[in-house]
């Protein structure tokens, strides 16, 4: 175990070194800070001087080492709109993506464990048939559109006249199928509790939570079919176990076999698949956080990409490189701990 | 000639895939509907009412135009028109073109990338497989959009806006290209492992053949089947990643859209009531996307390699 405990974080700080020198390359072939700092009428002889204070001209590793000393000491340099830490900047955006995140995967847990245990218990019945049909149409759409046709059928309203109204059932049917709008589809709203730190949630007032049906449910819709499919793969693997078999022969009653003895093993994979898959997330909430324009993480580094702000761009990769590495290697531990037979210090099947 | 070609054209229709292809209907659908559309993207100059890239025939005063069928619709434009005042029909068909140009070229760079660093890793072995593998693990848990979010915005950011703009779609399919390699990598990996052990391989490598010989005259043409039906799926990623990153901001300029930037160029203009110009391009890439996927699960059940499908 220790062995394996070492290796899998030697691991770890390796993957964080990679990301530091691609940040560092970033940092050091786009970003000329003397052209933020000092004016056009900054003579090439001044230039020079402050480019030698500044330690420009050093060796290539010297200022490497500088930059990931700073790195470790929570230093990232500032950034050029916001003038301030790039970090400070980051923990002032990191709630609105988070709470994006845990209202996204609340969704996702509480849809994708009973759909697709129903889909795995009774994989013939139409409901489940539905179910997967819908979801690899669900693959197919890419998260950007799922969050624009919410905006349009919620936010903004659909009209529907395709049914004569001059009849009761054509005016009933009219109205079925025409929705209200006005879910909000901007920001996060103005009604935000202050709860600590950089910390304004939205989740405590019924404004906040409202700003976060849509974009949860957009976030949330990319994972769904993933989760749902992969549970019921597992699953349905766990029903033919012999294990099963057995308790079956002895009378167990269904249920008891279905969510006591084959639903616990079925969601160790899950779990596993389930950590990492919330790491990718980080890059969908780029896309979602785009469309709703949600102050968020993901629409800070697009606007840092816009405005080439060099250092919030290192910054940002800094971070979510981090976000990912630490529950990559969290997820392998537990994987590690929770499952003894997983081979542990040999080599990934 | 003509007889190797007449014996080719039999096999391929006594073989299995031909046979499960006639009794499968939604494979035959969604490769009619493929083929649909890739007839008219590559067409798209023949059928097009009007030459998107042309300023000459673009008139502002036809913008915001609905599709035919709601009022004040004309009936030159039957998809309506774009903020630009665009005819959509011919910006989709157009549009549809350049995704489909970029689906493929980056699952051609993406192929070649991958079948040989999985080559080279499953056959070489040792640090070689060690060191590509982690590569391809570390970019994978990192998801390939991301990846290919972040090479795109160090693009953007050292070549300029214009400069990007111009050479968008080499850019692209270089992007996708070096995002998704590890996918392919590691499916030609796993094969190369179980077909290295194979009687054949011994065979040659007694005879004396090269490493390079064994590796692409007598591994490669085994290991085919599994990348031909990876390589499917990875089209249709390809064609949502571009679509993404141009949804950004990162990917094709609005003079010469994708399927991608005219959603996003759309998505300015949903709030004033036009829905069409960003929902009628939208339909249009699901319907590409879903018919690829569905002729990718088809094909993985025909061929029925165990693969890995990220």
């Amino acid at each position: 175990m220790l062995a394996f405990l070492v290796q899998r974080i030697s691991q770890a700080l390796l993957v964080m070194f990679v990301i530091s020198v691609i940040a560092f390359a970033i940092q050091d072939g786009l970003g000329d800070p003397l052209q933020e700092m000092v004016g056009m009428s900054v003579s090439e002889e001044e230039r020079e001087v402050i480019r030698e204070e500044l330690g420009l001209n050093d060796p290539v590793l010297v200022q490497y080492l500088r930059f990931a000393g700073n790195a470790l000491q929570g230093d990232l340099g500032n950034s050029y709109f916001y003038s301030k830490p790039a970090l400070e900047v980051i923990a002032e955006h990191l709630p609105a993506t988070l709470e994006l995140v845990i209202g996204a995967s609340l969704i996702i847990v509480f849809l994708s464990v009973p759909i697709g245990v129903y889909a795995a218990i009774r994989p013939q019945a139409w409901l489940s048939k539905f179910f997967m049909g819908i979801s690899t149409v669900g693959i197919s759409i890419p998260v950007f559109l799922t969050a624009i046709v919410l905006i349009q059928l919620f936010s903004i309203g659909v009209t529907v006249n395709w049914f004569p109204s001059g009849s009761g059932w054509g005016q009933w049917l009219n109205d079925f199928f025409s929705t209200d709008g006005g879910m909000p589809s901007y920001g996060r709203g103005d009604d935000l509790v202050h709860l600590f730190g950089t910390w304004d949630s939205g989740l405590f007032t019924s404004d906040g939570l409202a700003h976060l049906v849509l974009p949860c449910v957009s976030l949330a819709s990319i994972m769904l079919p993933l989760f749902i499919r992969l549970i019921r793969a597992e699953m349905m693997e766990v029903l033919q176990s012999d294990y099963i078999r057995y308790a079956r022969a002895k009378g167990l009653s269904a249920d008891r076999i279905n969510f006591l003895h084959a639903l616990k093993n079925t969601m160790l994979p899950v779990i596993t698949v389930g950590g990492v898959q919330i790491g990718i997330m980080v890059a969908y909430t780029i896309l979602t956080e785009t469309v709703f324009q949600w102050p968020g993480l993901g629409l800070m580094f697009l606007e840092a990409i816009t405005r080439s702000d060099i250092p919030l761009i290192v910054a940002y990769l800094m971070v979510v490189g981090l976000i990912f590495v630490v529950t990559n290697t969290l997820v392998d531990l537990i994987y590690g701990l929770v499952n003894p037979t997983v081979k542990l210090t040999g080599k990934k099947a | 000639m003509t007889t190797a070609t007449v014996s080719r054209w039999d096999r391929f229709r006594e073989s299995f895939v031909w046979y499960s292809f006639k009794r499968d209907k939604v494979a035959i659908i969604s490769f009619l509907v493929l083929l649909l559309m890739v007839l008219a993207a590559v067409f798209a100059p023949l059928l097009a009412p009007a030459d998107p890239y042309d300023l000459a025939q673009i008139n502002i005063m036809n913008s915001e135009l609905p599709p035919v069928g709601i009022d004040g619709a004309d009936p030159a434009f039957p998809l309506g028109t774009d903020a630009q005042g665009r005819d959509l029909l011919s910006t989709i068909l157009y549009g549809t073109r350049v995704s489909l140009m970029i689906g493929f070229g980056a699952v051609v760079l993406q192929a070649v990338l991958g079948i040989l660093f999985g080559l080279l890793a499953g056959y070489l072995g040792g640090k070689v497989d060690a060191i590509l593998m982690r590569i391809a693990d570390v970019q994978l848990s990192f998801s390939t959009l991301m990846v290919a979010i972040i090479v795109g915005a160090v693009f953007k950011a050292s070549f300029g806006n214009l400069m990007f703009g111009e050479i968008a779609i080499y850019m692209l399919i270089f992007i996708i290209g070096i995002a998704e390699w590890p996918q392919i990598a590691r499916t030609v990996r796993a094969s190369v492992l179980a077909e290295k052990k194979k009687e054949y391989v011994e065979a040659a490598r007694v005879m004396g053949f090269g490493t390079r010989r064994i590796m692409f005259r007598h591994i490669l043409p085994n290991t085919l089947s599994p990348i031909f039906v990876i390589a499917t799926v990875q089209i249709a990623n390809a064609i949502i990643s571009e679509a993404a990153l141009s949804f950004l901001g990162l990917g094709m300029p609005e003079t010469q859209p994708s399927l991608g930037s005219l959603i996003k160029s759309g998505f300015d203009y949903i709030q004033s009531g036009s829905w069409w110009i960003t929902l009628i391009p939208g339909l249009v890439l699901v319907l590409l996307v879903l018919v690829i996927n569905l002729l990718g699960d088809w094909l993985r059940d025909v061929m029925n390699p165990r693969l890995y499908k990220g």
